[in-house]
């Protein structure tokens, strides 16, 4: 227990630090947003006006304090382009590129663990030399050119779904999630590749230890000794690799939605950068490395429940 | 005995070393100029007369991947170089001396490392703005901690082995030991670090083209040209393929030969 407190406290300092460094790297920006929002031939005093009623005037920590308070309690401020509440904007986003996160992550476990188990217990040279080949193969196909790839076998010459024709979970589940599955997919697939190289690496690096060897000399046979024995202590390289991989495929979204054109997060971030909407991309950022920072917490206990050597410490 | 049995050294090889050949026969020489137009010959199917086809303006896909591939190439190169260079600076400088500022540093790196580059690329980008140089400079930086810790670490290993404290009895001076004497010891984990550097690179900088936010028109990158080519997967689907099939066999090389330089420097150690 002692172990999960000191992790979640650091947790709480890095969501903290985070927090600080994304909101200075926005106010470092050359020129502020009444240039933004006022045109350039409005006078000193309007900019003074909206510069102390927007709270610019005021000193940095006191504004940060403002920012973190009012963000924990959901308002992230006004989008300077389209003068609505980011909240409001951020959404049903929020949720489609949540769910598309949860569902790829979901492919590469579901998939990769047995693969890589599987993939590890080969034992013919041939066979040996096919995996590793076809396991580089699929790792460097980029997510979005696998995309591509299923909008053009699946969409244009299967004509199995409509690239483009996305439909909201607010109207159809159903048709949402079956959607969301290939961009999922493109996400997933050399993410899989990774963890399987990984996974199998480990298997492998495993069996040639002695506790195996003595395993072996009391007679237990090769599947008994992998499952019970050496899984263990492969998975713990496998999930860190994983907690990467669930921040990775967060920003792997980015370039799927537009890829599928999924309007989520990704897209808004895209077009609030292009905008120079910095309360969208502030948020979106801050919300994003949240995220990952909340998935290495997780990896953390994850460890200490597989490597009881941890909990001594 | 060294690469007897690394296959994958030898084909990653020559595989990035004929893209590599491919891409620098392209900065002097292309078939057709990439932007010149033939309107009787708008999406044409790959041919002799077009290897790759040509796309909605008749242009040349061979000419244009080659001269994108080009665009790609040189800004990973540069993206390798900067994040190399800064890198080993650091990260010599963390690993020999050790102290306070290492600990910093290398904390530092690891937070920094632990966020997507792709990430931490957009802040950049969208703090600085837009545009060829912005990418190049917001990537490099971005690539310069994980050389750092590569070096860092190898530089660790070196610092207390004998030959390092003979060397300095013998009243070698700081500099020459860390750029003469552990430097040139660290190049085989070094080259396959830049290798997969120079993966990422080309892999980050075609992301972000795609998402539109990298090289800028005139200028065509891989990533640009795939995110063009989406548009005419319809009417002239070799285009994305070709763009996206180039992408993938530069990453492809460049992932093996990386990885047999790993295997080598492997070996080296234990012989």
């Amino acid at each position: 227990m002692k172990y999960a407190a000191k992790k979640f406290l650091t947790l709480i300092i890095t969501l903290f630090i985070v927090s600080l460094l994304a909101f200075l790297a926005f106010q470092i920006i050359p020129g502020d947003p009444t240039t933004k929002l006022l045109s350039t031939e409005a006078t000193e005093e309007a900019r003074a006006e909206l510069r102390a009623q927007l709270g610019l005037d005021r000193p940095i920590p006191v504004r940060y304090w403002e920012w973190l308070t009012n963000f924990l309690r959901g308002d992230m401020g006004e989008s300077y382009s389209y003068h609505m509440p980011v909240s409001d904007m951020l959404g049903e986003k929020l949720v489609i590129t949540f769910l598309l996160t949860i569902l790829s992550f979901a492919f590469t476990i579901v998939l990769s663990i047995p693969l890589g188990i599987l993939a590890g217990s080969v034992r013919s040279g041939w066979l040996d030399g096919l995996i590793t080949a076809l396991d580089q193969v699929v790792m460097s196909i980029p997510a979005f050119f696998i995309g591509i790839l299923s909008c053009f076998f699946f969409g244009i010459m299967l004509h199995i779904f409509v690239p483009g024709d996305f439909v909201s979970y607010t109207q159809d589940w159903g048709a949402f999630l079956s959607y969301l599955i290939l961009p999922a997919l493109s996400i997933a697939i050399p993410r899989i590749a990774m963890t399987v190289k990984m996974l199998r690496g480990a298997i492998l690096q495993e069996m040639g230890k002695d506790y195996v060897r003595t395993a072996r000399s009391r007679g237990g046979d090769r599947g008994g000794i992998l499952r019970r024995h050496v899984l263990k202590n492969a998975l713990i390289p496998v999930i860190t690799f994983l907690a990467v991989s669930a921040a990775e495929i967060m920003t792997g979204t980015i370039i799927i939605e537009q890829v599928f054109t999924i309007p989520g997060v990704g897209r808004l971030l895209l077009s609030s950068i292009s905008n120079r909407d910095f309360p969208v991309v502030q948020a979106i950022v801050v919300i994003m490395a949240a995220w990952i920072v909340i998935v290495n917490f997780v990896a953390d206990l994850l460890y200490q429940l597989v490597d009881p050597r941890l909990r001594l410490r | 005995m060294k690469t007897k049995g690394n296959p994958l050294l030898y084909i990653g090889g020559f595989l990035s070393g004929v893209m590599t050949a491919l891409i620098l026969v392209g900065y002097v020489w292309t078939p057709y100029g990439p932007t010149a137009m033939d309107a009787s010959a708008k999406n044409q199917a790959p041919s002799l007369l077009h290897l790759l086809g040509t796309d909605n303006f008749g242009r040349d896909i061979f000419s244009r991947v080659l001269s994108g591939a080009g665009t790609s190439f040189l800004i990973a190169v540069c993206v390798v170089v900067i994040g190399c260079a800064f890198g080993i600076l650091i990260g010599s400088l963390c690993g020999y001396y050790g102290g306070p500022a290492d600990v910093i540093l290398t904390r530092v790196c690891d937070s920094i490392t632990a966020f997507p580059s792709i990430l931490l690329a957009l802040v950049v980008v969208s703090i600085i703005g837009q545009g060829t140089y912005n990418v190049i400079f917001a990537l490099g930086i971005l690539f310069i901690p994980s050389f750092a810790r590569i070096v860092r670490g190898e530089f660790t290993r070196c610092r207390d082995l004998n030959y390092i404290r003979s060397a300095q009895l013998m009243g070698v001076g700081n500099v020459r030991i860390l750029f003469c004497h552990i430097l040139p010891n660290t190049i085989p984990v070094l080259l396959s670090a830049i290798t997969i550097g120079f993966n990422n690179a080309i892999l980050s900088e075609a992301s972000m083209s795609f998402l539109g936010i990298g090289i800028q028109p005139p200028y065509a990158s891989l990533g640009s040209m795939l995110s063009d080519s989406q548009t005419y997967l319809n009417s002239a689907p070799w285009y994305a393929l070709s763009v996206g099939g180039t992408i993938a066999l530069l990453i492809l090389g460049f992932s093996l030969l990386s990885e047999g330089l790993q295997r080598r420097a492997r070996q080296g150690r234990e012989v």
